[in-house]
């Protein structure tokens, strides 16, 4: 669409945010039964679920057992009616694939995998809308379901999309903005330490403006964090009610 | 067949060397290995070489119809492929991970950055556009098959021309090489790929690790840039944790190293065009040296040859005379020559006597050829 501002004059974006504002969050933890953790999130428009198997022993060869940690298996698969266009292959293409290394990538940085060597903890996560920033809202979903599955962690691990239009960085974009084509930056970070576990950019940003949209990504994703730290709360709360604590 | 696992010496060695600052090939911690640019006959075929590390590009085109929500965009298409030749380790079935992500980042750095102009690819919007197909294959693996790959690519979409294409109202041209010369492909920027790895969690970082580096690194980070200074991919792999400082820094490192090749790829195309233009010689073959030895060098060992005329002498005094005394040979035309009258010939009658002698006759035609040569 030709002469679609992504930011306004007077500094609002396509769907009335500011640029540093995130879309709204919600959340929910312990959504199946069956498995040993899930979650689902809500970001603005963005929907996405996330389920955690384990720690249980290795399917499948013995002998990708590590002796020492435990293994990491996430999948990635986003539904054929996420996006506007239905997508003939939910997952096994290449970027599926590809999101499930970086995922995995992410919470091999952030488990505590020495405390269980030898078995395998499995992470999917299902995107059932997709309205930007998928990434962010998948490593979202499979911290709050690996938290609900009791399985150690160093830190949360939250995640935010950031963006680069008019000398501006923007925070959480929604699909509109990431298919203008300008710069889209990935950011998983552990928000105590600062650490970031994951980065991923795409099309071309000026090497000056690198640092403010690294700058607030990272204020996105603590932001994530105190969101998500509250959704934990909650949780534990109504769960330690139902015990009769 | 599986890897053959790195010992546990191996690896403390060269975690110990990074600590002091040393690299096993001598190299400085931000220092390229040496890039090699060679193109082939064809345009849009070219090897680099990065160090040991080898990369074969081929860029081909074909008229195809365009995807339906871009209808006047031409259609990039980029594959990389880890030949089974490239190391021991890389099987058919087995390397998909090390493939997705490759190819997704290759992906990403040259199609998502936008360095190819896909709207002059169309030809006739809706129905006929280019499709650009680029194919990489990885000859050999010594480390950083990312960079490689890059440049390979890079120099490759540079090198190649398309055909020649006119529109006429409905009628659509295609004019072969030699009809009209084919026309080069429009590129607005070149992002290359600069590959970082970390050791120990993130203290020490090393540009271009080779394969043994790439073994004991705790992860990689990928930054593709231009040399206008614009990133157009940044990718973080394996499992360290970067700080927001750390990586500004390397982007840093990143413009420099990009300048440096991006003048190196200019400077072989520039060659390459006018081998072209004079009608020089050009292709693969030329580009490979000639097996020569180019020193072979021994230390002047001093002899003392004062005494050679007197032992000399002796030697031909206590020498026994030749056996047969033979006279000169005739010349029947150059290259031919008869000693004596010849001989009859005594195949098919060898007995082990007879052998013997004919090995004696062998050693006294070595005397006489000897001295035929010595005559002429």
């Amino acid at each position: 669409m030709a002469g679609l501002e992504l930011l306004s004059d007077q500094g609002y974006r396509v769907d009335g945010r500011r640029a540093g504002e995130l879309r709204k969050i919600q959340a929910r933890m312990g959504v199946f039964a069956q498995a040993d953790g899930s979650a689902y999130i809500e970001q603005g428009n963005t929907k996405a679920l996330a389920v955690v198997y384990g720690p249980h022993e290795i399917r499948g060869s013995r002998a990708r057992a590590l002796p020492d940690r435990a293994l990491v298996n996430c999948q990635y698969s986003s539904a054929t009616f996420s996006t506007g266009e239905r997508k003939r292959r939910p997952h096994g293409d290449r970027k599926s694939c590809e999101m499930g290394l970086q995922l995995r990538q992410t919470f091999e940085a952030a488990i505590l995998t020495q405390l269980h060597p030898r078995s395998q903890i499995d992470i999917y996560v299902q995107v059932l809308q997709a309205d930007g920033g998928t990434y962010a809202a998948c490593v979202n979903a499979a911290t709050l379901a690996v938290l609900d599955a009791g399985v150690p962690m160093r830190d949360f691990v939250c995640a935010c999309s950031a963006g680069f239009v008019d000398s501006t960085a923007l925070a959480d974009l929604s699909h509109v903005e990431e298919a203008a084509g300008g710069p889209q930056l990935a950011l998983a970070l552990l928000p105590a330490s600062g650490q970031i576990a994951l980065l991923e950019m795409d099309a071309r940003l000026h090497e000056d403006h690198l640092e403010s949209v690294l700058e607030a990504a990272a204020r996105a994703a603590r932001d994530v964090h105190t969101l998500l730290d509250r959704v934990v709360r909650q949780h534990v709360r109504e769960a330690s009610v139902l015990l009769g604590d | 067949m599986k890897e053959t696992p790195l010992s546990n010496c191996e690896r403390r060695f060269l975690l110990r060397a990074i600590e002091e600052k040393k690299r096993l090939d001598g190299r400085q911690t931000y220092d390229y290995r040496n890039i090699k640019i060679s193109f082939g006959t064809d345009y849009g075929c070219c090897i680099v070489e990065l160090g040991k590390t080898r990369v074969l590009g081929q860029v081909s085109c074909e008229l195809v119809s365009p995807k339906l929500n871009r209808a006047t965009e031409g259609i990039l298409f980029f594959n990389l492929e880890l030949s089974q030749m490239a190391a021991p380790a890389f099987e058919p079935g087995r390397q998909s991970d090390l493939l997705v992500k490759l190819n997704r980042l290759l992906e990403r750095c040259l199609r998502n950055s936008k360095c190819i102009d896909t709207e002059s690819l169309c030809v006739v919007a809706g129905e006929k556009v280019w499709q650009i197909r680029v194919d990489l294959h990885l000859l050999n693996h010594d480390g950083n098959i990312i960079d490689a790959a890059s440049i390979a690519a890079i120099v490759a979409l540079c090198h190649f021309r398309r055909p020649d294409v006119s529109v006429q109202g409905d009628e659509v041209t295609l004019y072969t090489p030699e009809e009209r010369d084919p026309v080069p492909l429009s590129i607005h920027h070149m992002p290359i790929c600069v590959s970082f790895a970390f050791f120990q969690q993130g203290t020490y970082l090393l540009v271009d690790p080779n394969e043994r580096e790439e073994r004991v690194m705790d992860g990689l980070l990928v930054i593709a840039m231009n040399k206008h200074r614009e990133i157009c991919t940044i990718q973080s792999s394996g499992g360290i944790m970067l700080l927001k400082d750390q990586v500004l820094r390397c982007s840093k490192i990143a413009g420099v190293k990009v300048l440096e090749i991006t003048e190196l790829i200019q400077k072989a195309l520039e060659n390459d065009r006018k081998v072209r233009k004079e009608g020089g010689k050009y292709g693969f073959a030329e580009s490979i040296a000639s097996q020569r030895i180019t020193a072979f060098k021994m230390e002047k060992a001093p002899i003392d040859t004062s005494d050679v005329e007197e032992k000399a002498e002796e030697i031909i005094a206590e020498a026994e005379p030749p056996l047969e005394v033979v006279s000169n040979p005739v010349l029947w035309t150059p290259g031919t020559a008869q000693i004596g009258e010849g001989v009859e010939n005594s195949w098919g009658d060898l007995e082990d006597s007879e052998k013997e002698e004919e090995d004696e006759d062998g050693t006294d035609e070595a005397i006489i050829l000897d001295s035929i040569k010595m005559d002429t």
